[in-house]
């Protein structure tokens, strides 16, 4: 009993008597974020938000763009490229001199095997490569290194050039080390399951340490190329609540927090130890109406319900700092974006649509909503407007990838969701919410409009145009033009443009917040 | 309590109810009743209880008289004020007044508590009395049944649940009944043990009465008290239970004011604005403890045989 | 909230009719009845996932996968197959003892499990620890001095452990005790400058830090849980001196307490050594059974705290619909569960003389 006793007041004392560090090293970066979502390490495989952030940190790819203006395209792994008459021969030259922290030189031939690696393993993201014709048995001619510093790709049709180089800046263009992934290869799986919890790239980090649902470790690498980043360390800790990030970033525990809500950004921006940064992402938020809904089908009522967002009011408080009203499909910042917003709440004008489409006293109809914020607040906020012409909402939460399973197989009524574009093309917003090639149930490809049941052979040919148009005037023309027409009738009521924000402590300066999720980096990083 | 009212200060009401020869079988019961009532309220504790779950009642039925405006009604310029004589208890984050949404809230609450009592008792009842009377493969199969079910952390069998049926307050009752039952069953499994082989039990055998009629006009009443006492106490956790479902953004819809969902959509500006959250805090609080202190006393009261076991 | 010590008897004598030598008898039954139970936690559990209108492969391709790889994932899954080929496959895997892999963590749910398990076994050996030092004479105290003011205020004390929400007293203490008062660290196993300083031997990180003799790195986790701890804690807190008042006031009036009072024993050698000492039976088997509980993994907790342990993995592999980590935490927990039990009730027959 008195051991015991001895061994409580010991504890207490220790509790007590341990100094809390007041801050972090001045070399290393502590980040609070959510990183659930990370399931693989493995670029080929990447396609989650966290998971390419981690890529864009520690991936080189073979080109790249500047954050503040994506159309300003420049070499990252390669040095230089050309791109032939007929436009459908890429040819990259690559960087002398770079080598992989396992001590072997980048070649070529490193990159030629990675694209054809992603092609061959056939991930969710390979698409991106796919859709210029290449496939796992015409890849090895279509994708090749001609010499140890020559690449190169030949696309089936002759493409607009920035949609074929965009899409080599994505994630899946990452250049891993050949050699070092083909050690660890087993059952000729390309070594995909050594790679999902491992590390085989260059860039200016490297992996350390994931431990899922805990934290994520990253070293600098000293031998970068393009000069060895300040931070010596960058640890991504795993932390759920906001409230929680934002005590330890008070608290000087972690350096930056990512997922603090408007209000809380409020209290940040009013303690002078502390920042606010932002970026705009290409993320937009839209309600997505059923077609198949009776009522949903109505183009007046589509009208309608445009016009019963409260746009302005969400944007100065439940999305404050997180979103700004946008109401096309093209964010900005892409080719082509149409930056006009319309619609605002007008429940009178809303009122007239739904009496003229035979709805004089609204409709009920449900709302498949994810149970995380700020989404639950504007599903909320909406359902009290639509509210005030009759449209009862009935809002069905649920966890992301519950409404996400009922919103793919088409048994939703309205869904509200956040799409965010996968590479700086516009093509890729466009293919997604103005393309719907079959609009039978069991289609090979389900984009946006096909989940949603929007039926427009129309608008997919011109998209499908738009990709072969090599002018980016004439191009960009096109986009506006699309998305004029998708304004007015599409089932598709855009609200926002995603704004990323990250607090950070006062003397934490240089991240980066670009406008794609591999864009967000740590190089640049200062702590004084 | 159904002596409560009798429990006037009219001494002949008194002295029939304290009778030592009672001259009727109600008499009796009623009599009884009355000397439980008069321990009950000897325990100031239990009695702030009762007053606290006097009170929920009170405001679950009264409260569109007593809140002040519409529970779901959004001013979003008013949005997260502090208290006030305009909003009482202050506002949330979409600008509605947050004492209305508690008092809305207590419907809910009692809803949820009543009906999965209501639910999960006469399931353990059930289950119980019947492995426990019946013994045998019957009692190794349905022990065996309830331990699966004991085996399974609470509220991730819920969660399970409430995403298999698809949210809304109801699917929410079903999951947490569906996990409430099996400590019932238990209990009153071990009750019927001791009862099963007692002498009056032998007696209504001998007189040719089927098992299910032991069963149910027999063991089942003797084992009621234990069990309503061991519900009240369970109310509590029934109660953070849901809340814990509305923590984790399961159960009650949107806009309904559960008090668990309304912590949880008020914990992101716990620093600043700590009301919006604490408040529903210490509403779970204060009910949970009425339904404790109240299941503490009748326990006292009903049960004194487990002496305070829980 | 909590399991009453209500049967003590072991449920199912279905197999005593086997004429069988009665120790053997007695293994048999245990064994069966185990496996039993734990081949109907996986039927329900198995049940469960394939209910949950959630798709499996989502969490592995997202939303944004092609229809072949989608159905090229399914297959690769074995989700093509009838639900009963699905739970064979899964039991017979698991009798191998391989428990599958997760899609969430992309590794081995054993790995997995090895990684969270312990860091709740801290958080709930911690909680128990704490649960048990001020329990047990709360429970002592409250009976010596029953009715009076002690007791009406420990028994207050312990029903406010039932009645409070824990993510909101988690939030709260968080709040008063780390950033208020500055008496704990943050969030966490471990201040970051520490992590993965230690090798998981165990991969509970006190017993790993006190082996390894970094004594830095143990005190810093012990301030780390402490906090978490006590909350978690109060729980089994309010239930271990509830209980202990209760045992004791049943033998404050034995004869033989009299007796040793008329000896002239000392009174707080009758309170603390001879009443106590002959509840330790039963409150063993309370003990245990708020570990259980503990165990199970405290969802709540472990999300206010960042603690990465199995009732967080549980619930996320749960919304994802990764079935072979729900699968295999589910049994990880039941196993706990069933063998703390069964622990107990052989405790409970050593240390009882009378049940021999």
């Amino acid at each position: 009993m008195r051991k015991l006793f001895a061994c409580v007041v010991a504890a207490v004392m220790a509790v007590t008597a341990t100094p809390t560090l007041a801050e972090t090293p001045r070399d290393t970066l502590v980040i609070a974020f959510q990183i659930d979502d990370i399931i693989t390490l493995d670029p080929a495989e990447i396609f989650e938000f966290s998971g390419a952030e981690f890529a864009g940190n520690t991936y080189d790819r073979l080109i790249g763009y500047n954050h503040e203006d994506v159309s300003e395209i420049f070499g990252v792994a390669a040095e230089s490229w050309t791109i032939s008459d007929d436009g459908k021969t890429y040819t990259f030259k690559m960087r002398q001199g770079v080598t992989f922290p396992s001590g072997n030189p980048m070649t070529a031939e490193d990159a030629a095997f990675s694209l054809q690696r992603a092609i061959i393993l056939d991930k969710t993201p390979a698409f991106i490569l796919t859709q210029f014709g290449f496939t796992a048995d015409n890849v090895a001619d279509k994708i090749r290194a001609t010499d140890d510093m020559t690449l190169v790709i030949e696309t089936d049709r002759a493409y607009a050039p920035t949609f074929v180089l965009y899409c080599l800046t994505a994630t899946i263009s990452s250049i891993v080390d050949k050699k070092t992934v083909m050690e660890h290869e087993v059952d000729g799986d390309l070594g995909h399951k050594w790679l999902r919890t491992n590390y085989a790239g260059v860039g200016p980090f490297k992996l350390r340490q994931w431990k899922p649902n805990e934290s994520l470790t990253l070293d600098r690498n000293d031998d970068y190329w393009g000069g060895a980043p300040a931070m010596k360390r960058v640890i991504t800790r795993h932390i759920v609540e906001p409230a929680t990030q934002q005590l330890l970033l008070e608290k000087g525990d972690i350096d930056i927090a990512r997922n603090l809500g408007p209000d809380q950004l409020e209290s940040v921006r009013s303690n002078p130890d502390l920042a606010v940064q932002d970026g705009v992402k290409g993320a937009v938020y839209y309600l997505g109406l059923s077609q198949k809904n009776e009522a949903l089908a109505n183009p007046k009522v589509r009208q309608a319900l445009k016009y019963l967002v409260d746009y302005k009011g969400m944007e100065g408080t439940v999305v404050r700092d997180l979103m700004r009203v946008h109401q096309a499909f093209l964010p900005r910042g892409f080719l082509g974006a149409l930056e006009e917003t319309p619609y605002t709440l007008d429940v009178s004008k809303a009122k007239q649509l739904l009496a003229d489409a035979g709805y004089p006293d609204g409709f009920k109809i449900t709302m498949d909503t994810r149970n995380t914020s700020p989404i639950l607040e504007m599903a909320q906020s909406i359902q009290a407007t639509f509210g005030q012409a009759g449209v009862d909402l009935e809002i069905i939460p649920g966890d992301g990838k519950q409404t996400l399973t009922k919103y793919r197989a088409r048994n939703h009524d309205i869904y509200i969701g956040r799409w965010g574009p996968d590479y700086q093309d516009p093509h890729t917003n466009a293919d997604t919410f103005a393309r719907n090639p079959d609009n039978s149930d069991d289609a090979k490809s389900k984009p946006l409009a096909w989940r949603n049941a929007w039926d427009i052979p129309q608008m997919t040919k011109m998209s499908d145009a738009a990709i072969l148009e090599r002018d980016p005037a004439k191009r960009a023309a096109l986009y506006l033009e699309i998305q004029k027409a998708h304004q007015v009738t599409s089932p598709f009521v855009i609200m926002f443009q995603q704004t990323e924000v990250a607090a950070t402590r006062a003397d934490t300066k240089g991240f980066i917040i670009g406008p794609a999720f591999d864009d967000n980096r740590y190089h640049e990083v200062t702590k004084n | 309590m159904s002596s409560e009212a009798q429990g006037s200060e009219v001494a002949g009401w008194r002295a029939w109810l304290l009778s030592s020869s009672p001259a009727s079988r109600s008499q009796a019961r009623l009599g009884r009743a009355y000397i439980g009532w008069l321990s009950f309220r000897a325990n100031h504790l239990a009695m702030l209880g009762l007053g606290i779950v006097l009170l929920l009642v009170l405001v679950a039925i009264f409260a569109p008289w007593i809140a002040p405006y519409d529970p779901n009604a959004q001013i979003l310029a008013d949005r997260l004020q502090f208290f006030s004589s305009q909003y009482w208890l202050g506002t949330d984050e979409l600008g509605r007044d947050i004492f209305s949404r508690i008092v809305h809230g207590a419907r809910l609450t009692l809803y949820i508590v009543i009906l999965v009592a209501i639910i999960a008792a006469p399931i353990g009842l059930a289950v119980g009395t019947t492995a426990g009377y019946l013994g045998g493969w019957t009692d190794t199969v349905l022990m065996r049944i309830t331990d699966i079910f004991l085996a399974f952390p609470k509220l991730v069998l819920a969660l399970a649940l409430v995403s298999a049926l698809g949210p809304g307050i109801e699917n929410a009752i079903i999951a947490i009944a569906v996990t409430s039952w099996p400590p019932y069953a238990r209990i009153a499994r071990a009750e019927t043990l001791t009862i099963r082989n007692s002498d009056f039990i032998s007696a209504v055998r001998l007189q040719g009465a089927g098992r299910m009629r032991i069963i149910w006009s027999h063991i089942v009443p003797l084992c009621t008290s234990s069990l309503v006492v061991r519900v009240t106490l369970d109310m509590a956790g029934i109660i953070l239970i849901a809340a814990g479902l509305g923590f984790l953004g399961l159960g009650a819809q949107p806009p309904l004011p559960e008090w668990g969902a309304m912590i949880s959509s008020g914990r992101k500006v716990l620093l600043d604005q700590w009301w919006v959250a604490t408040v529903p805090g210490i509403a779970i609080f204060v009910v949970s403890l009425g339904f404790n202190l109240l299941g503490d006393g009748l326990r006292d009261v009903l049960d004194p045989k487990t002496g305070g076991q829980g | 909230m909590t399991e009453g010590v209500d049967s003590r008897e072991p449920a199912g004598r279905g197999f005593s009719s086997l004429s069988l030598p009665r120790p053997l008898r007695l293994t048999i039954n245990v064994i069966v009845s185990v496996a039993l139970t734990f081949l109907g936690l996986l039927f329900v559990t198995f049940i469960i996932g394939r209910v949950v209108p959630i798709d499996p492969v989502l969490a592995i391709v997202g939303d944004r996968a092609p229809e072949h790889v989608v159905e090229r994932v399914r297959i690769e899954l074995g989700l093509d197959l009838p639900l009963y080929q699905q739970f064979v496959i899964y039991v017979g895997n698991v009798l191998q003892g391989d428990l599958g892999e997760s899609v969430l963590t992309a590794r081995p749910v054993l790995d997995d499990i090895k990684r969270v398990f312990p860091a709740t076994l801290e958080l709930a050996s911690v909680a128990t620890l704490l649960g048990v030092l001020f329990g047990i004479p709360m429970g002592v105290l409250a009976a010596v001095n029953q009715g009076r003011w002690p007791d009406q205020v420990i028994r207050v004390v312990g029903l406010l452990g039932y009645s409070i929400p824990v993510f909101w007293l988690g939030l709260m203490g968080l709040l008063l005790f780390y950033a208020t008062w500055d008496l704990v660290p943050g969030p966490g196993r471990l201040d970051f400058i520490y992590d993965d300083m230690i090798d998981p031997v165990t991969g509970v990180i006190l017993i790993d830090s006190a082996m390894a003799g970094e004594w830095d790195i143990f005190w810093n986790a012990v301030s780390h849980v402490i906090l978490p701890a006590s909350i978690l804690g109060y729980f089994s807190l309010a239930y271990i001196s509830r209980m202990t008042r209760s045992f004791m006031l049943e033998q404050l009036s034995q004869e033989y307490i009299t007796t040793a009072r008329v000896k002239g024993v000392k009174e707080w050698r009758v309170i603390w050594v001879h009443a106590l000492g002959n509840v330790r039976i039963p409150l063993v088997t309370v003990i245990a059974l708020s570990y259980a509980n503990l165990l199970e993994g405290s969802v709540l907790t472990e999300i206010v705290f960042a603690w990465p342990g199995l009732g967080f993995y549980l619930t996320q592999s749960l919304l994802n619909a990764d079935m072979n980590a729900v699968l295999g935490s589910t049994m990880v927990v039941g196993a706990v569960f069933i063998g703390i039990n069964m622990l107990s009730d052989l405790l409970y027959k050593l240390l009882d003389p009378r049940a021999r």
